[in-house]
């Protein structure tokens, strides 16, 4: 297999449980730098802290595992300073969108050129299964014993008001859609996000009644449908996967050289 | 291009962890948990090569290797 | 020809940096550091380099570790409300060992205390503010051409030991306006970062020191693919919980900089040969420290004082051999008594130590300070 040039093969077997869609997410990544043929010295994954996090040592990249919610910021530092170089960041959903929330928002803001997974499984899995800001309301989790009364943030309009240039939904049941998207938030020109619904059996799926690794998988398959498919009007429940926001917009690396040029004129 | 067909599963008995995702999404039901709770294929003739398996294997525990018309391995 | 020019101590601290060769700066607008940040957000696109404002103190930390991993030489500057939240990442560039320079200009505290007013509370701060056990090097100053001269020094050490360093400036150091001598460039040494001779394709080791200790870096976007992480890790940069290795990686960070303490120990003595009374102090209190003592010494008092620029790792050879054959010791600092306790711990005879302190946000006088002297002394108020 190809994609194993662009994995560590010593470290594996990998940490994560038995049935964990982070592993399906690690294997849509490589596959997804595998079909783009980027030169392994200019791909740089940098991760928080947290059972997705743990990505980043497993692929054969530049990897910056650093602490816990700030993976964005250190990105930042990665990708002003040599602006060449692909940038990716997996993170989790507590990771992302609760201590990491405002380094979310400024990233997409400035419109920067790194590549965001948010491998969402709406719970923290490394601590033992406590709620996360994407569990949502009436769910089971180590800290809801009677069930979460917390709004979840719907993380592609999040993404889109901060400023995030591409923004796409996509679950680790769909592997082809999650490869391709990975691979178009890659090659996209700005700050890009890619949500990815993924299974914990371990905490959420437990504590949920959910049932195992499969039956988690059969449900992102029953609860989402293609952006626009005619079944979301007969069923609004159902989740959208697709691309939302993919348009031209300043990147800020090369808004940055435009300073330069001013300075240097001035 | 020619068709692929399946020249061979290449199941990393160190790295599947036998939750049994590739034998529920194979279309073909070509493979099975054995008795040490890891993933082989009891079927290889019906399988049509899609890599389903491949793709959604959490440990990148299985590799579809397959061969077009004349042979040539990939 | 070196230029001469009038300028704030911030200021003076942001062309050291640009003299040291700065190529990215991180930061958040902060009292009384701010200076810095607009001072870089000119110099550094003028020279082709990075300057980014980022949503907040914790962020800037992170990036300046970010963009150091690609190469770079970095910096930010805060003050201490921002050195609390830069903290956690400050720990991690300790134990990652990544290069970066973190100026803190202080204030009063503790929580937003007063932005606008001198305080040196920062001292055990900049020490232990991260959790966990580690060595760190903290360096200031009192006027700017030395303001200059151990910001240049901190990009150097950062670089030679693979460290964070920070500069621990105080508001009315970073308000004044003195003279500054800007030296030729090549006047001051320059240390750049040790890079790895290993080639493409041969294993390297990241984590490995060298006989001498220092470990050679390999930048991000290079030949060789390796992991960084803040957890404990083996010579891969690779997460490891093996007791010999957690031990040995331990011992590695807090003694590469404790070997170095005494190479590293900058200081000024001033009036210190025949001496029998020692002030020792730092920052801004030096200034009225060296007030006091040449007044003194007019006097025919012999009174002599030991400035240090090095506050950690502290000195504790050259403290102890300074206060030897003095009567008492004096610490001019203005907080509750930070380095004092240092001070107490290397001397023969830590009873003969005395705190003299001002801690109402106005720079420490020369009238408190002879003030305290005249009670150490039995003369009365
Ligand atoms: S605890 Fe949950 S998220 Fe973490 S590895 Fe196990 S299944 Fe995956
Ligand atoms: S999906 Fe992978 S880990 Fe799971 S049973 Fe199949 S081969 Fe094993
Ligand atoms: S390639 Fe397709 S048909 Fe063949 S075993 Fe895998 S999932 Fe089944």
């Amino acid at each position: 297999m190809a994609v194993k040039e662009y994995i560590r093969e010593r470290f594996f077997p990998h940490m994560w449980c038995p049935g964990c869609g982070h592993g399906i997410v690690l294997n849509g990544l490589v596959r997804a730098v595998e079909e783009l043929a980027i030169n392994k010295n200019e791909l740089v994954i940098v991760s928080g802290i947290g059972c997705s996090s743990r990505i980043s040592g497993y692929v054969d990249f530049h990897s910056l595992h650093t602490v816990h919610g700030r993976a964005l910021a250190f990105a930042t530092g990665v990708k002003l300073s040599k602006p060449k170089l692909n940038v990716i960041v997996p993170m989790g959903d507590g990771d992302a969108l609760s201590i990491g929330g405002n380094h979310f928002i400024h990233a997409a803001r400035r419109n920067i050129n790194i590549t965001a997974l948010v491998m969402n499984n709406r719970t923290y899995g490394m601590t033992g299964g406590q709620y996360s800001p994407m569990s949502g309301v009436g769910v089971k989790a180590t800290t809801a014993p009677y069930s979460t009364i917390d709004n979840a943030f719907d993380c592609v309009e999040l993404a889109r008001a901060a400023g995030a240039s591409f923004v796409a939904r996509t679950t680790v049941y769909h592997v082809n859609q999650l490869s391709e998207l990975i691979k178009k938030a890659i090659v996209h020109d700005g700050f890009s996000v890619v949500e990815i619904f993924s299974q914990c059996p371990t905490y959420f799926g437990r504590k949920n009644k959910q049932g195992g690794a499969v039956d988690m998988l059969k449900i992102f398959k029953e609860k989402t449908v293609l952006i626009g498919s005619d079944k979301k009007k007969d069923n609004p429940a159902l989740m959208e996967r697709g691309i939302f926001v993919e348009k031209e917009l300043p990147e800020y690396c090369k808004a940055y050289d435009e300073v330069i040029a001013r300075a240097r004129k001035a | 291009m020619s068709k692929k067909k399946l020249k061979d599963h290449l199941i990393n008995r160190d790295w599947c962890k036998g939750c049994g995702i590739c034998v529920a999404m194979c279309p073909k039901d070509v493979l099975v948990l054995d008795g040490d709770e890891k993933a082989m294929a009891s079927h290889p003739e019906k399988c049509i090569a899609c890599r389903q398996c491949e793709k959604m294997c959490p440990d990148l525990a299985i590799e579809v290797i397959t061969e077009d018309a004349h042979g040539k391995e990939e | 020809m070196a230029t001469t020019c009038f300028v704030q101590g911030n200021e003076a601290c942001s062309l050291a940096a640009m003299y040291a060769g700065l190529d990215f700066f991180a930061g958040y607008p902060i009292t009384p550091s701010t200076e810095i940040a607009e001072t870089l957000s000119a110099r550094l696109p003028e020279a082709g380099k990075k300057f980014i404002q980022m949503e907040d103190e914790i962020a800037s930390m992170c990036a300046i570790i970010g963009a150091s991993l690609t190469g770079s030489k970095v910096m930010t500057a805060t003050s201490g409300p921002g050195f609390s939240l830069m903290q956690e990442s400050l720990g991690y560039a300790v134990m990652a060992e990544i290069p970066c320079v973190i100026a803190n200009v202080q204030r009063g505290g503790p929580s937003t205390g007063n932005p606008t007013h001198v305080s040196q509370g920062d001292v055990n701060q900049a020490r232990w503010g991260t959790h966990g056990d580690h060595s760190i090097v903290t360096l200031t100053a009192s006027n700017h051409q030395d303001v200059f001269n151990m910001t240049v020094e901190a990009f150097n050490i950062a670089e030679t030991y693979r460290t964070p360093v920070i500069l621990l400036f105080d508001e009315i150091v970073g308000h004044m306006r003195e003279k500054l001598v800007i030296p030729e460039p090549g006047e001051i040494e320059l240390v750049e970062r040790l890079r790895t001779s290993v080639r493409e394709g041969v294993n390297y080791h990241p984590y490995l020191p060298r006989e001498d200790g220092r470990l050679p870096m390999s930048d991000f976007g290079g030949v060789h693919r390796y992991n960084v992480t803040g957890l404990y890790h083996d010579m891969w940069g690779f997460p490891t919980d093996k007791g010999e290795l957690v031990d040995g990686l331990i011992h590695h960070l807090v003694k590469k900089i404790d070997y170095a303490a005494d190479a590293i120990a900058h200081h000024v003595p001033y009036y210190l040969d025949d001496a029998r009374t020692m002030l020792i102090s730092y920052g801004s209190s030096a200034r009225s420290a060296l007030s006091v003592v040449e007044q003194l010494r007019r006097r025919g008092e012999r009174i002599g004082l030991l400035e240090l620029q090095t506050l950690w790792p502290f000195p504790v050879q050259l403290v102890r051999d300074y206060a030897r054959d003095k009567e008492y010791v004096g610490v001019v600092e203005m907080n509750m008594g930070q380095l004092i306790n240092s001070v107490k711990l290397a001397v023969d005879n830590p009873r003969r130590v005395y705190l003299i302190n001002r801690v109402d946000g106005r720079l420490i006088t020369d009238k408190d300070i002879k003030q305290t002297l005249r009670v150490i002394a039995g003369q009365g108020v």
